[in-house]
Order: C-alpha cells, then structure tokens, then sequence
C-alpha cells in the first residue's frame, strides 16, 4: 500500500490528464494540455496545467513585466550596465522613491518618477491578479476566503508603500524596490517612529505571525500523525465516530482539554494568517498619522519598563552652553 | 548503497538541510569565544563584544611609540636660531630639535626631513607643499589638545589624553584613513538608476544599502542627525521628520561604530536612540567628537585644498579630511588611550 510517510509523495499518479470542469461561455481556453512531471510529483500531484490565464490573468502578467523591466533596468542602469556587477551586486541594489521635497509630487523619472510608475505597475499586476483569483473562485463555485486572505496581505503592501505615503504627505516615506533597501527601510522605519517595538500593533502582527506558525505545525502535525489511518480525507471523516480524523481530534482533547473541528481549525489558521498582515497594516497607518514615537506612546501609556541608570546622566549637549 | 546504513528520508533531508545550513554558518558567523562586557542595567542588552583573536590583532596594530629622551633645555628660542618659524618659535631649539624628529618617525620615517624641507641646507624655505601642510597640522594638534578636552579626556588616570601627529599619521605621510567626498551615487546615469545617494554596498556603512558616503553631510556639513521625534504625538506636524534624512543618520552611526570598533550599545540604549537620560557618558564624548572632525576640516584641510598637489586630491579635486576611523582605527580610544602628548608639552 502506498504510503506517506516522507513528506515526499510516494504516490506517482498517471493517467489521462483531468483538464478541469467545463468553463463558462466568455470565458478564454485554458492554456497547454497537461503534462506529468516526476519530480513534481515527489512534492505534490505529478500534473502540470492546463492553467487558466484569462484576460485579468494575461493583463496582471503584462503589468508585472512592466514593473520588473523598469525595476530592473533602473538597477542596470545603477551599475552602468555591468552585468557583472548586477549579479555581485544585486542585493544592494534599488530604486529609489523621490526625495522628500517633491512630496506627493510627480517627479523628474530620474529623481522618483520610475520609482512611481513601476509601484503602479506593480500595484496594477497585484490588483488584477486579486480579481482573477476572486473570479477563479467563483467560477469554480468556490468561496473567496483564499481572495480575501491575499487582500489583506495587499492591504498591509498599499499601507506601505501607498496610503500611508498619501496619509504623511510624502513618497520618500515609501520603501525602496531592492533586496537590502528594502530591508533598511524597515529598520530605519522603526528608528524613524521611535521603536516599533512599542508599537501595539506590531506587536498583535508578531503573535499572529508566530501564532500561524504554530498552528500550521499543529495542524500539520495532527494530519500527518493520522494520515496512515487515511487522516488525510479528513473532511469526509468528520461526521463519523472512530475515524483518523478523531483520534487527531482526541489527542488535542487529552493533552489540552479543547480540540478544533476539522471546519473550524481551518478558520482558526485563516483567522491567524490574515491578522498578520491586517494588524501590521494598522500599525502602519497610525504611525505618522496619531503617533510619531511609539516608545514615547508607550512611557505615556505605562507599558514602558524604567531601568535604573548606571551611568551618572549625561545632559544633552545642545542644552549647554556652547563649546568653543 | 548497500554499504550504507539505512537512513529514512526526512533523516536522509535532514542531514542535507543541516549541511547546507552549518555550510552557511561557517561563512557568515565567527568562531567563538567572544567575550561580553556589560555596559549597562543588566538584562538590557548594553552589551560590547570582543573576540580575543581578532582584539589581539587591533591591538598589535595599535601601540603607541615610545616617545624621544627628555633633552636638556638648551639653546635660544628657535624663532631666533632658525628662520622662518612661524609656530614654534618660543620653543628652546633643544625640545624644538627633539620634536622635528620626533615628527619625523611619526610622519615620514622613510623619508627623513626632506619630505617637509626642501633640503638639509635650507631648512626655511617653503617652496615645499608638505612644509606648509605641517605647519598647519601643528597647529591642528595644538588647537585639538588646547580647546577640545571635551573630546579627547580632559581628564583621566594619566592626565589629558590628547593627540599628537602619530594618532592619525602610524608612521606614514598620509594617514591610512581618509576620506574624499563620494558622489558615485548621486551623480545620475543616464536617464535611469536613481538611487539617491545610496542603494549600493556601502563598506563604509557596514556593507548595507545605506549612503555611500556618510561623511560629507555631518564632518563637512552640518546636517541634522535628529530624526526620531521627541514627541509621543504628531505635534504640528513633526513635517522635518523624514525617512530619507533617518537612513542617512543610521549609515553615518553605523560607520562611527566600525570606526570605534563598538556597536551602538557603547553610546545608546537603543530602546530609544535618542534619549541622552538613558545613554552613556561616551555619547556625549562622541556628540562633541562630530563638531572636532567637522571643525577640523572645515578650517583645516579644506583651506589647504590649493596648497596639496592634484595627487593628494579626491576624485573631484576635495582635500584629503578626517572622519573618526582617521584617528581612533577601530579602538575605542585612539591607540587604546595612550598618553603620549604628555612628553610633548609643546603640542598642549
């Protein structure tokens, strides 16, 4: 009997390719016939396409390359055309957002402007890629929770890089499109807003991250654990005594008292994954625009620990009296 | 495979992700012991951390010369025995003597006394670049040791710290660390590639994407590092606070820390960057630091832009300045705060 006891998928499955339900009148045909492929089939069901690309989906992959070409031309041009350096240097390399005097502005395209047309490019791509996820769904007579969840990670990218831009009066506050300047962004973000440490939301966004990982290797966990009792058809089980799927339900019950259903576990991690960015993105929004210095907020609120000095105190300098 | 004991596969993944991982491991981290020194409230992770090995190679590179035998007063002044002494000529020929050549250890071992004069018989003339540089950086060592105690120990176990010509020179005529003001990030190519000034590894940064060139706003100019603001709530606006001015404050600290060989806990708690109640004494030794190096080259270096030769000039024709790896190379205290200056009152 076929087995899953790797987390690679011993189950090589071969036969006619199953194109998918017949689509709707209006709808463009799928694309490719379906292949098999071995190795994919070690990490998931061995079949690749037909895919559905749609005019949303064509019109997301056009605005995506458009955004990429203009990214990655600006961070050519940045090491005047040495592919080599490109490649070296790659994870320095950005494009940046317009300087602060051009505030909401359109700048000089050397100076922000290609900065501002490859962000809308990208938000355009991401957008319409939401929108031929939703229609996907639907046309398929699915739920939109996978829509959904995506909206809120799209939700905490336009805080970034667009509504709280808009909200502080500046496209300089916006990230730059780069691997290390994005990433000094964030730092200098929190250095900029006086600690996101202290910052409530940010906060909630860590324990929501950390709690999603939790869940997807509990939940996981269970699954597997059951899986050589065919655990895994779990939802088929889910009104019967004695199955797979209730010795899971039984062990969360003896070790902590309280067990998901194989419904609501699935809530639970939905829940979890969209808190993460939906909390970040309001951690975003309120800096700038109620608080400009959460560790300040935090002294004013109580929650600030105070550590005794061990240095004599040191008087900030421009307070005394000028030196030479 | 039959020779091999039988390994399950997620061993088999794990033995591989372990591989991969310890193989990365030994290229992005040092080996061990480091050793912590506390500096601060404990539990707050002020902490300074050294690795024996390499702290033992900063410090071999980083021992101050013995200074020259103590001469008998002799002679007259040396602005009546010699010509042409401008700054040091109440100074008795015997320690004005002893001081040339002590200067000349510390600058131009190799080269002897002709490096600043034009040759043994003519000692006065100026007709010599260098001459006229020394002169102006005697005067650059005195006006440190006289007006600066706030930066340079005014007070400590062996009196005022002080500098003399070998904290910056180590025995060569151009210190190892100096600094040209930088513009290949924020002279535009083309019609393309905006970085703004930074978006490129920057050594001096620390290797992040931060500004190529933290030197020229704050020891050239005098940019505002104050970016965090100082209240809870957006009061009027706080429009002055900015994100691009804050990444140009946290690549200039990052560069200060690699020069000092310190991370940011030896100035700050760095809950709060900007708190001086939480900070250490040492942040304000360093607030003053920035105003020396910034007062130094204004009035200093960058007058003798036309007296250097194009060679010791920058890429865009700047005079050779200072920034804090310039003297302190990577030690906290510039030659781990020897006291040479003491033998050599006449730079006080």
């Amino acid at each position: 009997m076929a087995d899953y006891q790797s987390i690679f998928n011993r189950v090589q499955i071969r036969g006619p390719a199953y194109p998918g339900i017949p689509l709707p009148p209006g709808d463009l045909k799928r694309g490719g016939k379906g292949i098999y492929l071995y190795l994919l089939g070690w990490l998931g069901d061995p079949q690749l396409g037909p895919i559905y690309l749609g005019r949303l989906g064509l019109a997301a992959l056009v605005s995506f390359v458009i955004a990429i070409e203009i990214i990655g031309l600006n961070l050519a041009a940045s090491v005047h055309w040495s592919p080599l350096l490109f490649i070296r240097e790659f994870p320095w390399l950005g494009l940046e957002p317009p300087a602060p005097a051009y505030g909401l502005s359109f700048p000089p395209l050397n100076e922000g402007g290609w900065w501002l047309i490859a962000g809308f490019f990208l938000t355009l791509s991401i957008l319409l890629w939401w929108v031929h996820i939703y229609v996907r769904a639907r046309r398929l007579g699915l739920g939109t929770h996978t829509a959904w969840a995506f909206a809120s990670a799209i939700f905490l990218y336009l805080s970034i890089g667009f509504i709280h831009p808009v909200l502080v009066g500046h496209w300089s506050e916006a990230p730059p499109f780069g691997v290390f300047p994005h990433l000094d962004w964030t730092s200098a973000f929190s250095i900029r807003y006086g600690n996101f440490y202290y910052n409530p939301f940010h906060m909630l966004s860590i324990a929501f991250l950390y709690g999603s990982a939790v869940l997807f290797a509990m939940h996981g966990g269970t699954v597997l654990a059951v899986s050589r009792f065919g655990g895994e058809r779990e939802v088929e089980q889910i009104v019967d005594r004695g199955t797979a799927y209730e010795r899971g339900a039984l062990l969360w019950r003896w070790t902590m008292g309280f067990n998901a259903t194989a419904e609501s576990i699935h809530r639970w991690a939905w829940w979890f994954a969209v808190f993460v960015t939906f909390t970040g993105a309001i951690g975003i929004l309120l800096s700038g625009t109620v608080v400009d210095n959460w560790y300040l907020w935090g002294v004013k609120h109580g929650f600030v620990p105070v550590w005794p000095n061990v240095f004599p105190p040191v008087p900030d300098p421009t307070t005394l009296p000028a030196v030479n | 495979m039959s020779n091999f004991p039988y390994i399950p596969g997620p061993a088999r993944i794990a033995l591989l992700a372990a591989g991969v991982f310890g193989a990365g491991l030994l290229f992005t981290l040092e080996r061990p012991p480091v050793d912590v020194v506390q500096r601060g409230f404990r539990g707050l992770g002020m902490f300074q951390n050294y690795n024996p090995r390499t702290l033992a190679k900063v410090a071999a590179a980083n021992q101050a010369p013995a200074p020259f035998p103590q001469v008998p007063q002799f002679g007259g002044k040396a602005g009546d025995v010699y010509k042409n002494v401008q700054v040091l000529k109440d100074l008795p020929v015997g320690e004005f003597t002893r001081l040339m050549a002590s200067i000349t250890t510390w600058v131009a071992p190799d080269q002897g006394c002709t490096y600043c004069h034009v040759d043994a018989n003519n000692l006065a003339s100026d007709d010599i670049y260098t001459k006229k540089v020394a002169r102006r950086m005697i005067q650059l060592v005195q006006d440190i040791n006289r007006n600066w105690g706030v930066h340079v120990a005014s007070s400590g176990p062996t009196g005022a710290t002080g500098v003399t010509c070998y904290t910056c020179h180590r025995g060569q005529p151009v210190p190892a660390n100096i600094w040209f003001t930088n513009t290949s990030a924020t002279a535009p190519v083309a019609s393309l590639g905006y970085v703004g000034g930074k978006d490129l590894p920057s050594k001096t940064a620390g290797l992040t994407s931060l500004e190529l060139d933290p030197w020229t706003p704050y020891l050239l100019g005098s940019d505002d590092l104050r970016v965090t603001p100082t209240t809870a709530l957006p009061v009027g606006g706080n429009a002055e606070f900015n994100i691009k001015p804050t990444y140009w404050t946290y690549g200039f600290m990052v560069a200060i820390s690699k020069s000092l060989g310190v991370n940011c806990t030896y100035c700050h708690n760095t809950r709060q960057f900007p708190d001086w109640a939480q900070s250490t004494p040492q942040r304000a030794t360093a607030w003053y630091g920035i105003r020396l190096v910034r007062h130094l080259n204004n009035d200093y270096l960058v007058p003798l832009t036309s007296t250097f030769p194009a060679s010791r000039l920058g890429p865009n024709g700047d005079a050779p300045k200072i920034n804090c790896t310039t003297c302190h190379n990577g030690v906290y205290k510039p030659l781990f705060g020897a006291n040479l200056v003491q033998y050599y009152p006449e730079l006080k």
